[in-house]
């Protein structure tokens, strides 16, 4: 930490309707791209998050970037519809304000013309200039505050969070802000433990994937974050891909087209991070999406060669659990005009 | 018993055999062909288990045979209840659960769309699910909790299966809750709902 950054006027686009979301240039290549190699397969793919390099996404601890106040009006959106998005168990509470605390630490600590929070006891007073709020409020104290602090703060925190309670050598989902999601349901599946909600992931349990991963997860410390990086892909750039609302959009999954295939077919990347709250001994889970048109991915010569190569080569079993065989081979055969088959350079980062 | 092919996924719930617990008193909780578990129980168990226990009976929708009915009776039960259905047996049980001595031994058995209910409406109550005796008998019936609508759907026994509450046709995953008490039914066709495919009668 330490650095700070200033942030990009903040974009108007939408993720439903006429989709006018739309990434800038800028946007475009700070990304998180997910692929550090021409295939990919599962992996505990685990690392630090800190000093992370500077004009990327990982630069700061929360990353907040250009669609920040378009994605809090999208989110607001889907819990009018569904409040089930936002669910926290009663022992969880404490949680919540762990998550509260470092969320506006960070966001005030990165971003200093745009969030502050000062704190005078238990007196706190948070200003998150982009959405217009200006709250005082007791720590501590739920009615002080328009929503409890867990919902309160991922009300204005870009990506989707899920708090995981230690408990017998597990971790259990027993809270979460899940709007932004590849096709999970929180309502369903919160309450289970690590390896009950991954049940439905195909191949990853038979090598031993999640016992790894669970190992690495409950060793995280805190002032030690850790992240990964997952993928899908997405027609539209709909954040709002529930399981709840499948039977809404799940027609859009065959309409692309090679005509409409560079604009409207758009890699989802999820960068996960893992975070040990200091009261609580939860661990917080955010998973932060970005999104990426196959055009955008086009204006960085060796991504469009790596989604060629990754598409291609990818297990048939992850294709469809992915939801990806409706426009797979569409999506390649637009790749390959960016594929002359020389060797691509090592690591995710543009050359 | 004929052994039961189970779907194999992490989330799923496995079952034991009920055997009876050196506790102060003793809460069972069947349906169908638990029946037949309950007999066994009683028979492994000492002279005064069933004098210290209560017995909710869910017999079945419109069963006109009462031998298992009868043959529970017999066993002198100190309190003993029977429904029609398992979701019947619900508010009794709820009842029963609100003045459960501290030290009860909680055992369930019957169909899984039964089970499934029965451990929710417990650990709904505060139960311990680790501390509850399950017992599978009968069918693999599914019950089912639509994730689109959110209406659960008992004793589910195709695949696909119709949601009983919006009407879509729902894909029953190997994907369980135990907080809902349900397998999850995502619906089958939303890429294009003119490709309706056959049902098949899977969970029996």
């Amino acid at each position: 930490m330490g650095s700070t950054a200033s942030l990009p006027t903040f974009k108007d686009g939408t993720y439903r309707d006429d989709f006018s979301f739309k990434n800038s240039p800028e946007t475009v290549l700070r990304a998180p791209f997910p692929f550090d190699k021409d295939e990919y397969m599962y992996a505990v793919n685990m690392e630090l998050h800190k000093d992370g390099r500077k004009g990327t996404a990982y630069e700061q601890p929360i990353d907040v970037d250009e669609h920040y106040v378009a994605e809090m009006r999208d989110r607001a959106l889907v819990l009018d519809e569904d409040p089930l998005r936002c669910q926290s168990q009663p022992h969880m509470e404490m949680a919540g304000w762990d998550t509260l605390e470092l969320l506006m630490e960070c966001k005030a600590a990165s971003y200093p013309e745009a969030f502050s929070l000062e704190r005078d006891g238990d007196q706190w007073h948070w200003i998150n200039r982009p959405m217009g709020i200006d709250q005082r409020f007791t720590f501590g104290d739920a009615t002080t505050l328009p929503y409890g602090p867990f919902e309160y703060i991922t009300r204005q925190a870009q990506g989707d969070f899920v708090v995981l309670d230690e408990r017998h050598g597990n971790l259990w989902m027993d809270a979460g802000m899940v709007t932004t999601q590849a096709d999970w349901s929180l309502d369903f599946d919160i309450g289970m433990n690590f390896f009950e909600w991954h049940a439905p992931v195909p191949l990853a349990h038979e090598k031993g994937i999640f016992t790894r991963a669970l190992k690495y997860l409950l060793a995280v410390q805190q002032a030690n974050p850790a992240r990964r990086l997952n993928w899908t892909m997405t027609v539209n750039p709909r954040l709002d891909t529930s399981p709840e609302n499948y039977h809404q959009w799940g027609p859009e999954n065959t309409h692309i087209t090679p005509e409409n295939v560079a604009d409207k077919l758009f890699l989802r990347i999820e960068l996960q991070s893992f975070w040990r709250l200091p009261r609580s001994n939860a661990i917080l889970f955010p998973i932060r999406c970005y999104l990426l048109s196959m055009r955008d991915l086009s204006t960085v010569p060796k991504w469009a060669t790596r989604m060629h190569r990754v598409l291609k080569s990818l297990p048939p079993e992850l294709s469809t659990y992915k939801g990806l065989d409706n426009f797979r081979g569409t999506a390649i055969d637009w790749l390959s005009q960016f594929d002359d088959g020389s060797p691509t350079s090592s690591g995710p980062f543009p050359d | 018993m004929s052994t039961i092919e189970y779907a194999d996924f992490k989330s799923r719930p496995f079952y034991g055999v009920l055997k009876p617990a050196s506790s102060v008193a003793h809460l069972v909780v069947a349906e169908g062909e638990g029946a037949q578990a309950v007999l066994d129980l009683v028979a492994k168990a000492p002279a005064d288990f069933a004098s210290k226990a209560t017995l909710l009976y869910a017999e079945g929708p419109y069963v006109s045979d009462n031998s298992n009915r009868e043959a529970l009776r017999a066993l002198g039960f100190a309190r003993f209840h029977t429904s029609a259905t398992a979701a019947a047996a619900v508010p009794r049980l709820n009842g029963t659960l609100e003045r459960l001595r501290m030290g009860t031994q909680v055992y369930l058995t019957g169909n899984e769309s039964a089970l499934s209910l029965f451990v929710k409406v417990c650990t709904d109550a505060g139960l311990d699910y680790q501390g509850l005796q399950t017992e599978h008998r009968g069918s693999l019936a599914r019950r089912m909790q639509c994730v689109h609508c959110k209406g659960i759907t008992e004793e589910v026994t195709t695949q696909p299966a119709e949601c009983a509450h919006c009407g879509l046709l729902l894909l029953v995953r190997d994907h369980y809750s135990r907080r809902i008490g349900a397998f999850q039914g995502v619906n089958i066709n939303a890429e294009d709902p003119s490709d309706v495919p056959a049902k098949e009668e899977i969970f029996r």
